[in-house]
């Protein structure tokens, strides 16, 4: 376990793949004592979820997992609205990290905003009158959105098939605002999942066979994506964009953003990713 | 945690599946991959980190450093022989939820020895640092700063020497979140030898870096005095005998008049008359000439004779031959009284100059040492043994030996296991630290196999030498 002030100022901790940037803004002494429980809180995280690991890892199915750390089941909540496709409460572990440790941070503190980064996926307070501007990076940065103090969204995620974690599709990136940062991550995995095509180009190997401890099983993930015809990624992209509309519309995500090959795919609200949608490119 | 949760199936070893138990994840990971992380791959079956931690900005794994043991070192990473494994690199958990990194057996001369080797995490720690000077570098008690936060204080001046206090947990977690992060700063880059500036409150601002010297308000020192005033004057006395009236030994603590002083009285040398400033101790040796400060052996002055307060008519002659010297030879001057008992500056004899020069000769090179002290708590001790108390005692009982990155450290007699060893000894940048503020140090606990087992160890952990050396980049100091 390992942590550090970045010489901007900002909180890095790391414990095994948990890799976290913490920020908060407001009087000195508020954000030193955010800092100060944001390091206590995290020292018990990983041991707290590896001791439910195995049941964390298996499909959520028509009963609802039982578990008793603070994350876990923060992970469980976030994907049991997606259980009616093959999803385990892994799809949610960064997002869940980033949630719990805000709130860790939070307590007792007056902070104007802060935000917990777990590998891109962030979770987000904001105090009445405050604003963060969160990029979108693709290849460059590629969006941007402004997340506002009235708007509902405070958890920001993206998932794709380069990232640390498998996919089952073939989206460059695809970022969800939530509510949270463990149901946007959730999502951020489902629609990821959904950006796909059946194509030559698009090579896939068994989870397993890459990683024993994966929780994907034997389901063929993503290792390359070739060139693809513009139909082919056009039709994938739409898949991923029906999703993320299904999911805003079942109040599970305010918005998303989806990525391939240099195609975009805007799903929001009028409200909510126009700025998103305005500097994409 | 049970083996069972490292232990892999037959079909996952020959599929050439490692487990990495560098974090509770404990993944297990398929040749040519990493795992969760991506800080540890399986590189042709073997645990390897792909890169160094950035923020610790510490090493590779393990290192092998040098070596007890009569054997030399060859640089091979045979058998390993004669080796032994430091904590650098080791890395550990906090709270310690699980046993040392790395439990190494070993059979040097034929006695089974085991080494536990982790990082320590110390929360309660700092250095004391002795700076060879004679430089008034500040009063007792002062603050010490560095960026203007508070991160120790001036303790005891000791022979040729001031002792500072840096560190301690009332700086690194006592007071603001500034105050913790310069301490942990300074503290670090003192401990990986890295040179530090310290200002301290109503002295002077030095720059410190373990085995190197000191650099008072920009002046190098290069040498610690030969001894004090009075210490100076009983050397040389013999020396000076047939070639001067009276020797001053200018000295901030104790300063010498050799006609007066036993060392004179003994070679019969006539009183001169020729009184310094200050209190008397005994015979030829005087306390407080002057202020302290950065000019002659550690006094404010410049113009030595500031330092006389009289010269006795009655005792005195026209012609009397003065010699006035630093307790390091570095400032000297040569003086004749005229009629009026005026001293007067005069070129000085070759006999005397000589005598000059061996006083500077004699003083040893000026360095700041730096000595890093810290408790080894329950929970570090955890990580050896099941039943702390029991390392404490086998310490205490000088049945395990303490080492810091394979340096032997001093262990406090009372309680815990609090300890020191000289940073100056230990490999590079073997430091490193957490946000609480702590430093991490490597420390290695070595004792026999069954005085192991007895305490409680984790035995059935044990891994041999040669394991370790295969199993891990190792880099060789």
């Amino acid at each position: 376990m390992s942590g550090a002030f970045l010489p901007d100022g900002r909180l890095h901790l790391q414990h095994g793949p948990i890799d976290l940037i913490v920020e908060a803004f407001g009087a000195r002494r508020e954000v030193e004592a955010a800092y100060r429980q944001a390091i206590a809180r995290f020292g018990d995280i990983l041991p707290t979820l590896v001791q439910e690991l195995p049941l964390l890892r298996r499909p959520v199915g028509d009963a609802y997992p039982l578990l008793h750390g603070p994350v876990a089941r923060r992970m469980v909540e976030a994907v049991w609205a997606h259980r009616a496709q093959y999803i385990t409460p892994m799809a949610a572990v960064a997002g869940s990290v980033a949630d719990e440790m805000l709130q860790a941070m939070l307590a007792g503190r007056t902070l104007d905003k802060a935000y917990v980064n777990d590998g891109g996926d962030i979770a987000i307070h904001l105090a009445p009158g405050h604003s963060l501007r969160a990029g979108i990076f693709v290849a460059a940065l590629d969006g941007a959105v402004e997340l506002a103090y009235d708007s509902p969204v405070r958890g920001l995620a993206t998932s794709g098939w380069g990232g640390r974690s498998f996919s089952l599709g073939i989206a460059d990136s695809v970022t969800v605002l939530a509510s949270t940062a463990a149901m946007a991550d959730a999502a951020a995995t489902v629609i990821a999942n959904a950006v796909d095509a059946d194509h030559p180009a698009i090579e896939r190997q068994s989870a397993l066979s890459l990683d024993p401890d994966s929780d994907l099983g034997e389901l063929a993930v993503t290792v390359a994506v070739g060139d693809l015809p513009a139909e082919i990624a056009v039709q994938a992209l739409e898949r991923g964009s029906a999703k993320a509309r299904e999911l805003r519309r079942r109040g599970l995500i305010q918005g998303a953003a989806l990525a391939l090959k240099g195609e975009w795919r805007i799903e929001a609200q009028a409200s909510c990713l126009t700025t998103s949608a305005a500097s994409a490119r | 945690m049970s083996d069972d949760d490292l232990s892999l199936s037959d079909s996952e070893r020959s599929a050439g599946i490692v487990r990495c138990d560098a974090c509770p994840v404990l993944c297990r990971i398929r040749p040519g991959r990493a795992g969760a992380c991506d800080r540890y791959a399986n590189e042709n079956g073997t645990l390897v980190r792909v890169d160094p931690l950035v923020l610790l900005a510490k090493p590779d794994l393990a290192r092998v450093a040098f070596v007890e043991g009569s054997n030399a070192w060859s640089g091979e990473l045979g058998k390993g022989e004669g080796a032994f494994v430091t904590g650098i690199g080791a890395t550990t958990t906090y709270p310690d939820y699980k046993p040392a990194p790395f439990i190494v057996s070993s059979k040097p001369e034929g006695v089974d020895m085991v080494t536990v080797v982790t990082e320590g995490i110390f929360s309660y720690c700092g250095v004391k640092v002795k700076i060879d000077t004679d430089r008034y570098l500040g009063p007792e008690q002062a603050a010490v700063r560095v960026k203007g936060e508070a991160v120790g204080h001036v303790t005891t001046a000791e022979y040729g020497s001031q002792m500072l206090s840096l560190g301690g947990v009332h700086h690194l977690t006592g007071g603001s979140k500034k105050e913790g992060v310069v301490t942990c700063e300074a503290l670090l880059a003192l401990c990986n030898k890295e040179a530090v500036e310290l200002a301290i409150d109503g002295g002077s601002t030095v720059l410190v870096q373990a085995d190197k010297p000191p650099v008072v308000n920009g002046t190098l020192e290069e040498r610690m005095r030969v001894g004090c005033g009075s210490a100076a004057i009983g050397m040389f006395a013999p020396q000076w005998k047939d070639h001067v009236d009276e020797v001053i030994v200018v000295d901030d603590h104790i300063t010498g008049v050799l006609s007066e002083h036993q060392g004179g009285r003994f070679l019969d040398m006539k009183p001169a008359g020729i009184r310094v400033r200050g209190r008397k101790s005994t015979a030829g040796r005087y306390f407080q000439v002057a202020q302290p400060g950065l000019g002659w052996g550690g006094t404010d002055v410049s113009d030595p004779l500031d330092i006389i307060e009289k010269i006795d008519p009655k005792t005195a002659w026209p012609g009397l031959r003065l010699l006035m010297v630093s307790t390091t030879g570095e400032h000297s001057a040569w003086f004749e009284l005229d009629r009026e008992l005026r001293p007067q500056p005069a070129a000085m004899p070759a006999p005397v100059a000589k005598v000059v020069e061996r006083i500077a000769e004699n003083c040893e090179p000026a360095l700041c040492t730096v000595l890093f002290m810290a408790g080894a708590g329950g929970s570090l001790r955890a990580g050896v043994t099941e039943n702390p108390v029991r390392l404490t005692r086998s310490v205490r009982d000088t049945l395990t030996k303490v080492t810091l990155g394979g340096v032997p450290a001093y262990v406090w007699p009372g309680g815990g296991i609090t300890l020191m060893v000289d940073v100056a000894k230990m490999p590079e940048k073997s430091f490193g630290y957490v946000p609480t503020p702590a430093l991490v140090a490597p420390i290695e606990f070595t004792l026999r196999a069954e005085d192991y087992a007895a305490l409680g160890g984790y035995a059935s952990r044990a891994v041999t030498l040669e394991d370790v050396l295969s199993r891990h980049k190792v880099r060789l100091e």
